[in-house]
């Protein structure tokens, strides 16, 4: 059944994306039937996994490599999991209002969201590390694709390449680090390694792999910089995969980790510092943003810091309140991004200073849920960011791990800011355009975009998905005992004794959700955060002031950029020196490397074996004078033509020797071989002057010589010596004798090309193919291509008469 | 040896057209017959391939390649990317059943005029050996040969100044 879905998630994805075009809008309506399937399938399970009893299915994959395509539903699982169906159900049916009808890249984007949810899925529930860097990667490469959904600009395409680079970058070190781990622990298998986790320096070198590519992937400092660049995407997206899901697939790797290695020596303090910096920092950015997304994404940022603090933990507590705030976030922050969204839509700008007034009963709609959801990310209480932050403050008060008096600190320090910059989100949307048409606040306005009057109010149906999230947010706000069964089980699934015992059901559970748990330390800390944040924003005006001096920190794109040029130049020189376009130097190093590279052998051991016989019959005498003579005659020449005509002389030459050894088919292959490489050496050969050139000075004349002396005698000396060297049985016997049962063929070089070496030779073909498509590049370029419309301009007029002629 | 006078059309169909074209077809019957046969006798597609190639040369010399490209009809870069799918569906189809990649089947046809035959499922594989090959053929007469609805190439074909002196 899981098998199926992720299946059905490929096969509808592709389907839309490469023929949807077709199905124009309604490829959104195709595409929504898979993420409500899947959420119909989570709700069918949902009772069996959050009882504790797990949902598998495994297939064959690479059985040698102790690969398989395993899948696992716990309790974690299915938080993401639902996270994803849920999300991209909304997103897919919000994709239906704010697309133009009319946009024709509609279909690829509900194709390439399909893909990413199926990806995403793969990524949640795999329990097999191959397989789940199989997803992840997946979820990199749709990302990419998505990020550029609006090709034809070039910030979407650098901003795509961005996020590719940087978290395939990730990706890779997070194989290394699979493969490192999975190699000590002798499986593959998720939860036996956390079942019973393996140690060691490698261990350990694997779990800081691991954790780079997390912190790829959920845009922690300093790999942080592409999730703001990816906001070139559109909203839509932003919402699916850099708010909502494919940013937390590091965040979930880190949390399945945790509880099994935090001990680990540099897990706590990489993991927590990491994380904490990243809160800050990301949080510090947002305040400084005018773009209602760019605050958003930062803020994204920031949180995904906090996430990634609470679950590196490690601690059952501390998993616990990351899952509700996981939650949460979820929840309030897709529905933020939508909002953000319908104003962008209805005004044409997402820049607080230049949005108009937003007035009118739908508008007010549209504030209510602006209001609630930006109040559940600040931790206001009544809603769902609140219980996620109290849970969050407590597991850190009583944690039980070096440092954490810092990192509650920290953590309340960031929440006042997240606070300060969730008003100030709300603030710049609605009010400020307010306060700015009366006159009452000005603002300098480097854009020249003017204030438009009044935005035409948002339809229902773009909202709506919005409202929903928001109502979500409300509920587990008001009635947190609605989660107690989900966070539970997700929480428990992650604890390794219970991944030991294989069952849930401890005395010691971590406490149930609640509003209110009494004037506790988490409470006094939630006070402190939420006047904090007042604070600071109402000191807006002092605060921006100082926070204008973070500019001196320069941003990471920029960083980013700067490494890119780097690497380019260093490619560029070494590339100078490697490919120097020589044609006799590329071709003198490879033959003398060949060559003379095994020939050192023989100065260590030579043995010269008893000289073979040389002829086996008469006929070889006059063939050999031929080659050679003919070989002589070529070396010899100073005209092209002949040279190659001698060239082909030599090789009939051989096909001769073929035919008198009593090998028919070798003969044929050779003397085909020559017959139509010789004419298509005269058609290339036209092209050339008709005489090699005498610029060769002695020296290079004499490195030539010594060139071919070289491989001329090493080649003569590994024929004798490698014939008589021989121990092992030929490969070629035991070929002939397995021709006719294996291969059903009697002529053993066929058999031998199609069958028993066949994968060469599709190799080969292949590469035929590349060389041949390379070749007509070459002769063409800068001419008229076949069938001719394309000309270049300097033969545009010349040929302008002859460009209707086709082919054929 | 200086660069040879292009005829002009008229004359090449008074010469070489006809015995060009007999000479072709008995050719491309023989590359034929090695493509089939060769399982079990000399041939094989490669081989196959490259007769048909020499064939294609012929029709080359005699018509130029508004004559090839007449006869084969086929664009040559048609040929190599059938030749490819063809001889990668035939490599992938064992893996289908279970079997390792190309496995090798097969089967006994009873045919109206050939009488029994025995057929093995490489020789899809091999064909599509066959047509990549000719489709190479095809691909370089398209690059470097004349094109006499083309004045350009004229030009391009005249001498240049080569690397040959380098070292």
């Amino acid at each position: 059944m899981l098998v199926a879905l992720l299946a059905l998630h490929g096969a509808i994805g592709v389907g839309i994306f490469g023929g949807g075009r077709r199905l124009g809008r309604r490829a959104l309506l195709v595409g929504l039937i898979v993420p409500l399937l899947t959420l119909t399938y989570l709700v069918a399970v949902f009772a069996r996994v959050t009882d504790g009893r797990i949902v598998t299915q495994t297939i064959r994959w690479v059985p040698a490599l102790g690969v398989e395509g395993a899948l696992r539903v716990d309790g974690f699982s299915l938080v993401m999991a639902l996270a994803v169906a849920a999300i991209g159900a909304a997103v897919l049916f919000y994709s239906w209002f704010y697309f133009d009808a009319a946009d024709d890249s509609l279909a690829r984007f509900a194709g390439l969201a399909v893909l990413f949810a199926g990806a995403m899925l793969g990524v949640v529930l795999a329990d097999d590390l191959i397989t789940l860097f199989a997803a992840w990667e997946l979820t990199s490469i749709t990302s990419y694709l998505l990020i550029g959904n609006r090709y034809r600009e070039v910030q979407a395409r650098a901003a795509a390449l961005h996020a590719l680079l940087v978290t395939s970058m990730g990706g890779l070190v997070m194989l290394a680090g699979m493969v490192l781990i999975g190699q000590a622990a002798g499986t593959y298998r998720l939860s036996r390694i956390l079942a019973d986790p393996p140690s060691g320096t490698t261990v350990t070198a694997g779990l800081v792999c691991i954790c780079i590519g997390a912190f790829t992937k959920s845009a922690q400092y300093p790999f942080h910089s592409w999730l703001p660049g990816a906001m070139a995407a559109p909203t839509p997206v932003s919402a699916f995969l850099h708010s909502a899901t494919m940013v937390k697939a590091g965040v979930y790797l880190i949390g399945r980790f945790a509880p099994a290695f935090a001990t680990v020596t540099p897990w706590r303090p990489l993991v927590i510092s990491v994380g904490v910096v990243t809160m800050v920092a990301g949080a510090l950015r947002a305040m400084r943003q005018y773009d209602l997304k760019l605050l958003l994404a930062h803020g994204t940022v920031s949180q995904l810091g906090f996430l990634v603090v609470l679950f590196g933990i490690g601690t059952p507590a501390a998993s616990q309140s990351g899952v509700v705030m996981l939650i949460a976030h979820v929840l309030f922050k897709a529905a933020l991004f939508m909002v953000v969204g319908v104003i962008d839509h209805h005004t044409g700008t997402r820049d607080i200073r230049a949005l108009p007034v937003m007035s009118g009963p739908r508008w007010l709609a549209v504030k209510v849920v602006a209001v609630l959801s930006a109040a559940s990310m600040a931790g206001v209480p009544l809603l769902a960011g609140f219980i996620g932050k109290e849970a969050a403050l407590d597991a850190l008060v009583h944690g039980r791990f070096d440092a954490n008096a810092i990192v509650v600190g920290v953590v309340v320090v960031s929440s006042a800011l997240t606070f300060a910059y969730s008003a100030r989100l709300l603030w710049g949307a609605f009010r400020l355009p307010e306060r700015l048409r009366k006159g009452v606040e000005s603002v300098v306005v480097p854009l020249d975009a003017a204030h438009p009057d009044d935005a035409l109010p948002p339809t229902t149906g773009l909202l709506a998905p919005a409202a929903i999230l928001t109502a979500v947010t409300v509920a587990v706000g008001v009635a947190p005992a609605l989660l107690n069964r989900l966070v539970g089980a997700a929480s428990r699934s992650l604890d390794p004794r219970t991944l030991r015992a294989g069952s849930f059901g401890f005395a010691d559970d971590p406490a149930d959700l609640a509003i209110f748990h009494g004037f506790t330390t988490a409470f006094w800390l939630s006070v402190v955060v939420i006047a904090g944040g007042l604070a600071i924003f109402a000191l807006r005006a002092p605060v921006a002031r100082l926070l204008r001096h973070g500019t001196v920190i320069p941003p990471g794109t920029e960083i980013y950029l700067r490494l890119l040029s780097g690497l380019n130049t260093l490619s560029r020189q070494v590339t100078g020196v490697v490919q120097n376009g020589s044609l006799p130097i590329y071709l003198g190093v490879i033959v003398v490397t060949a060559t003379a590279a095994p020939a050192i052998f023989f100065l260590f051991h030579f043995d010269w074996p008893d000289w073979p016989p040389l002829t086996t019959s008469g006929a070889q005498y006059p063939i050999s004078a031929l080659i050679l003579g003919a070989a002589f005659a070529a070396a010899l020449t100073r005209r092209r033509f002949v040279a190659a005509l001698f060239l082909s002389a030599v090789g009939y030459g051989m096909a001769a020797f073929f035919v008198v050894r009593g090998a028919p088919d070798l003969a044929l292959t050779q003397a085909a071989v020559e017959t139509v490489s010789t004419v298509l050496f005269v058609l290339v050969l036209r092209r050339l002057p008709n005489r090699f050139e005498r610029r060769s000075t002695p020296i290079t004349r004499g490195m030539r010589i010594a060139a071919a002396a070289v491989v001329g005698v090493a080649v003569f000396i590994f024929a004798i010596v490698a014939g008589a060297w021989r121990t092992a049985a030929p490969v070629s016997t035991q070929m002939i004798e397995r021709s006719l049962p294996d291969g059903h063929g009697r002529n053993v070089v066929n058999v031998i090309l199609v069958d028993f070496r066949g994968l060469d030779t599709l190799g080969e073909i292949s590469v035929l193919t590349a060389a041949a498509i390379g070749t007509v590049a070459i002769a063409r370029s800068g001419r008229r291509r076949y069938g001719g419309r394309i000309k270049t301009d300097a033969t545009a007029s010349s040929t302008a008469a002859t460009s209707d002629r086709t082919a054929g | 040896m200086t660069i040879r006078e292009r005829p002009s059309p008229e004359r090449e169909v008074d010469l070489a057209a006809v015995p060009s074209r007999v000479t072709f077809y008995a050719v491309v019957a023989a590359s034929m017959y090695l493509l089939f046969a060769g399982h079990n006798r000399p041939g094989g597609g490669f081989v196959g391939a490259l007769v048909a190639g020499g064939a294609i040369a012929v029709r080359y010399i005699a018509g130029g390649i508004e004559d090839v490209r007449h006869v084969t009809r086929v664009r040559p870069w048609t040929a190599l990317g059938l030749g490819l799918a063809i001889a990668t569906t035939a490599a992938i189809i064992p893996l289908l059943s279970g079997d390792a990649l190309l496995n090798a089947a097969k089967w006994q046809l009873d045919l109206p005029v050939f009488g029994t035959v025995g057929v093995s499922s490489v020789l899809l594989f091999d064909i599509g050996v066959y047509l990549v090959v000719v489709g190479l053929v095809l691909m370089v007469f398209e690059a470097f040969g004349d094109d006499t609805s083309d004045p350009e190439l004229t030009a391009a074909a005249s001498p240049r100044p080569t690397e040959d002196g380098r070292s």
